[in-house]
């Protein structure tokens, strides 16, 4: 398994194969759809960030040593970066998590899309995959 | 097109048209957001700060007079523009929020416990929680006007609503999320008739109508400069002389008082008393420039030409299929609030920014709107008399680029 930034160097080596932002969106919207569905039991109201604009539910589960997240949002968009987000912060350690930052986001050119004025549910939803990583980190100490 | 409006001249009034977004010719499609500024007003600002900058109302020096004087006009253009009575009737206020907060906070002092009072179903927020924050403040009861699928008021539901108790009515004359024009000639009348005060919030309405406050004989009216070409940070709120007498202040400070010693203040007279501390007087005489900027277009060609996009965008983007528009009824403004079956607002909106298209997407602060229908918001196109045929072309085809990648 590699470790979160190999992962984001990744992600990043990817989108630079395309010439325009249309590709990078048509990319970003295939990962949305692909994105492995929360459990419908985990999509409620406690799980639900609200924004302005769109709204995500986030649900986080230990396995082993590694926090596996699973989430959703009614729209595809920001679906396709929960996609790309989680799946550089799935599956590895707590700690690994609280360490990581999104810098990547900006160098694939989405960072519009985590301003925290966009009010789409997406910085948020960052906050909460950290405080997740932290209760775990916690747990395990 | 009309031959009504001299669309390119207009156009060549604002700078701000010219520029690109994303490498894409900017389409600006959220005027029921903010409109656009032109050079007049613009000039205006410069001007003002060049120039005469100065407090009001207070000084001996010639700058004070001279920008008291064009603040002071502005007033009467205001006045000229609602057809108000007085020029004491036209309180400067930071914008619609405030004028309707400052009602809201004088009826705390009017209302009690067996009070009631009725809002409507389109009401933005902001017409919305003030007047919950009064309800729960003085124990009065908040009733709600229900609206149909079509987006209109059920005014045969009000007329049931309004009761003896009934002391205050608010609604807005256009509704924002949908652009219904709501018959506020009948609104008044049955509210008046039931010895109620009218509050209409006339946000929306005032880039597009002309609102005639002695016609309609409404109690308060209020707007925000900068829907209607002026700069942010300024309004307007009209209100009968009788019912500013009787509200207290708003809030204290300078401007707003008579005689002050710490045993006693008694407070200026109209409009002054509503007008604590300096206002924003740059913004109050830019926003007079920009009401004689419309009126030299002039609102009946502006109706005309607005409803003229309306009708073609309308047309344009049901061809597209699969889409559904919010607010059908026959009185609306230049505003289409749609959505694609199983597409979200947000991504169209995201899509068709790439392109340089300037769109609302969201709830449009409107949530008991998108509760009775059931969505999480909509995407929302307002068209100003500065917008072109082939601009609604540009937002249909992006648009129509968006519903593909997006299906």
């Amino acid at each position: 398994m590699s470790n979160i930034k190999e992962i984001q160097e990744e992600i990043v080596e990817e989108f630079e194969m395309f010439d325009d932002w249309m590709q990078r969106y048509e990319y970003m919207i295939e990962l949305g759809k692909s994105l492995p569905l929360i459990d419908e039991q985990y999509k409620t109201e406690e799980n639900i960030i609200k924004g302005c604009q769109s709204r995500v539910w986030v649900h986080a589960d230990m396995q082993d040593d590694k926090v596996v997240f699973t989430a959703d949002s009614d729209a595809i968009i920001t679906k396709g970066i929960i996609a790309i987000l989680i799946r550089a912060f799935s599956n590895q350690k707590p700690q690994a998590i609280l360490d990581a930052d999104t810098q990547f986001i900006d160098e694939i050119g989405l960072k519009e899309h985590l301003s925290p004025t966009r009010a789409n549910g997406l910085v948020s939803m960052i906050k909460q995959l950290k405080m997740y990583a932290l209760a775990y980190q916690t747990k395990v100490q | 097109m009309s031959h009504t409006i001299d669309i390119e001249k207009i156009r060549a009034d604002f700078p701000i048209l010219s520029r690109k977004v994303n490498g894409h010719p900017l389409v600006y499609l959220d005027n029921a957001a903010t409109s656009q500024t032109p050079k007049v007003v613009i000039d205006a600002i410069v001007e003002y700060y060049e120039s005469y900058n100065a407090n009001i109302h207070r000084g001996v020096h010639s700058l004070s007079q001279e920008a008291t004087d064009a603040y002071e006009e502005a007033r009467e253009t205001l006045r000229a523009h609602f057809n108000a009575a007085k020029k004491e009737e036209i309180i400067f206020t930071s914008g619609t929020t405030h004028g309707i907060n400052l009602v809201a906070s004088g009826f705390a002092s009017v209302l009690t416990a067996k009070d009631e009072v009725i809002v409507s179903a389109l009401e933005h927020h902001s017409n919305i929680v003030p007047w919950q924050m009064l309800c729960e403040k003085t124990g009065a009861t908040l009733k709600v006007i229900p609206m149909t699928e079509s987006g209109e008021l059920d005014l045969e539901a009000y007329e049931e609503l309004l009761s003896e108790n009934t002391k205050l009515v608010f609604v807005n004359h256009v509704s924002n999320a949908l652009g219904t024009v709501n018959n506020i000639e009948k609104i008044i009348t049955k509210a008046h008739q039931k010895g109620a005060a009218v509050l209409i919030d006339g946000a929306q309405a005032a880039p597009h109508i002309k609102a005639d406050v002695q016609a309609l004989d409404v109690d308060f009216y209020v707007v925000s400069g900068h829907k209607m070409c002026g700069p942010t940070g300024v309004g307007v709120l009209y209100g009968k002389e009788d019912w500013l007498n009787k509200l207290p202040p708003y809030q204290g400070g300078g401007e707003m008082i008579d005689q002050v010693t710490f045993e006693k203040t008694t407070y200026a007279g109209l409009p002054h008393k509503f007008e604590a501390g300096t206002p924003n007087i740059c913004g109050g005489i830019a926003f007079g420039k920009a009401i004689d900027y419309l009126n030299e277009i002039g609102f009946d060609h502006i109706a005309a030409y607005e409803h003229e996009l309306l009708t073609y965008a309308t047309e344009q983007l049901l061809a597209l299929g699969d889409l559904k528009i919010y607010g059908t009824s026959s009185e609306k403004t230049a505003v289409i609030s749609f959505n694609f079956e199983g597409i979200h607002p947000y991504d169209i909106g995201t899509i068709i920014d790439k392109l340089g298209i300037a769109v609302r997407t969201g709830h449009h602060c409107a949530q008991p709107i998108m509760d009775f229908y059931k969505i999480p918001g909509t995407v929302r196109a307002s068209f100003s008399f500065y917008n072109t045929k082939e601009e609604i072309d540009a937002f249909v085809q992006a648009v129509k680029r968006a519903k593909i990648m997006l299906s």
